[in-house]
């Protein structure tokens, strides 16, 4: 055992552990979800004003929403899994929050560039999702949905069967507009608001 | 001597050529393209033995601070996000194309023949049952943990990974129960010539 044994065994240690924990964010997290998270609820980010189109026909954009907190989820209207799981939390939160209450509002966007104003329409009957409370919507353009994608960190990919891949996260704006917080895939706001 | 040193070169060149249908699928990215490049680094590594500064030889003992950047390395590359951040950011992927064959590779190459034979064992006995309860675990999550990849295919990868432990698990087996085939080694070669010298002699 030398001092040139020390010093390698040092050093290999000083980088190994540096980088393993740079990578899980000081040994929190292993997924790029977590890592997300972690990064949203320590520095909200201010949500780009991206005009949408809801079930109505009519146009809007994230700033109309100031002074309320809005729960955002991401769906697709042929979505034959998981969006009906996330619609019908959303139906049971909303239909128990108080229709005066308008602090909290509800907002699920769909990524899919296929879904138009009548499939919008049909998803929002289903699940009783009536405006401005709960607005089924979609990105105006691809720029905003690319837009809005980016911000909010989701990766969209194909499921292999025509259809797409995405884990019903919940995310939720703040008040003055900022994604402040990333709920747990699988959080069901129904049984009270987080 | 020249042309298999070429080899190097020749294989990492078409792994990443090839790094965007590897990457596509979550077994291939982590049952092939990362063993490969650290396969990669390792041929790199019987090149350069000859080279191998005497300094580095002698700090190296036992050969515990390479093969600990080894362990290192590798963890790091198969944590879930940095998987994702190899799909998502190009310099990570390049990061990833130079790391695994020069500081997983490389060092696996040069300390192993210093480790003895007990340290050898240890950390064989150590990997293969990892590396199959990681595959385990990837078969039976319930959530994904790349957000590249399909549940189907991280229980694809999860197979992926529990088959390359039974491999290797086979092997280490044979190898430790029934002693390596004389082809294995040049050592194994020299002695199986040497025995039948000592046959021949005795006849």
């Amino acid at each position: 055992m030398t001092r040139g044994f020390a010093l390698l065994l040092g050093l290999v240690l000083c980088v190994g552990v540096g980088a393993l924990a740079w990578a899980t964010e000081g040994f929190r997290v292993i997924t790029s979800q977590g890592a997300r998270q972690l990064s949203i609820a320590r520095h909200p980010i201010p949500v780009p004003n991206v005009r949408l189109v809801d079930q109505d026909g009519h146009t809007f954009s994230f700033a109309d929403y100031r002074g309320r907190t809005i729960l955002v989820d991401f769906i697709y209207t042929r979505c034959p899994r998981l969006c009906g799981v996330l619609g019908d939390d959303f139906r049971q939160a909303f239909s128990r929050s108080d229709a005066k209450n308008d602090r909290v509002a509800f907002l699920s966007i769909s990524f899919d560039r296929a879904d138009d104003r009548d499939t919008l329409r049909f998803y929002a009957d289903r699940y009783a999702a009536k405006t401005p409370g709960w607005r089924v919507a979609m990105p105006c353009d691809a720029h905003g949905l690319s837009t809005l994608l980016q911000t909010f960190g989701i990766t969209v990919i194909s499921d292999g069967m025509g259809g797409f891949v995405h884990d019903g996260t919940i995310y939720l704006v703040d008040e003055s507009g900022r994604l402040a917080r990333i709920l747990d895939p699988g959080t069901r706001i129904a049984a009270g608001h987080p | 001597m020249n042309t298999t040193r070429a080899l190097v070169p020749v294989a990492w060149g078409m792994l990443w050529i090839a790094r965007a249908p590897l990457e596509h699928e979550m077994a291939l990215h982590m049952a092939v393209q990362l063993p490969l490049l650290i396969g990669v680094g390792y041929m790199l590594a019987t090149f350069l033995r000859p080279y191998e500064p005497r300094w580095f030889a002698e700090s190296d003992w036992l050969g515990i601070p390479g093969l600990l950047l080894v362990v290192f390395a590798t963890s790091f590359w198969m944590l879930p996000r940095m998987l994702d951040l190899a799909l998502s950011e190009p310099w990570i992927d390049s990061a990833k194309f130079a790391s695994l064959p020069l500081l997983a590779g490389l060092p696996l190459g040069s300390s192993w023949p210093r480790m003895p034979g007990l340290g050898r064992a240890f950390l064989w006995a150590n990997f293969i049952p990892k590396l199959g309860a990681i595959g385990g675990l990837y078969l039976a999550a319930p959530t994904r943990l790349c957000a590249y990849y399909r549940l189907d295919q991280q229980a694809a990868a999860g197979i992926a990974l529990i088959a390359v432990a039974i491999v290797l698990g086979t092997c280490w087996s044979v190898i430790v129960f029934v002693g390596s085939p004389p082809f294995w080694s040049r050592a194994g070669i020299r002695r199986q010539r040497a025995r039948h010298e000592i046959l021949e002699a005795g006849e």
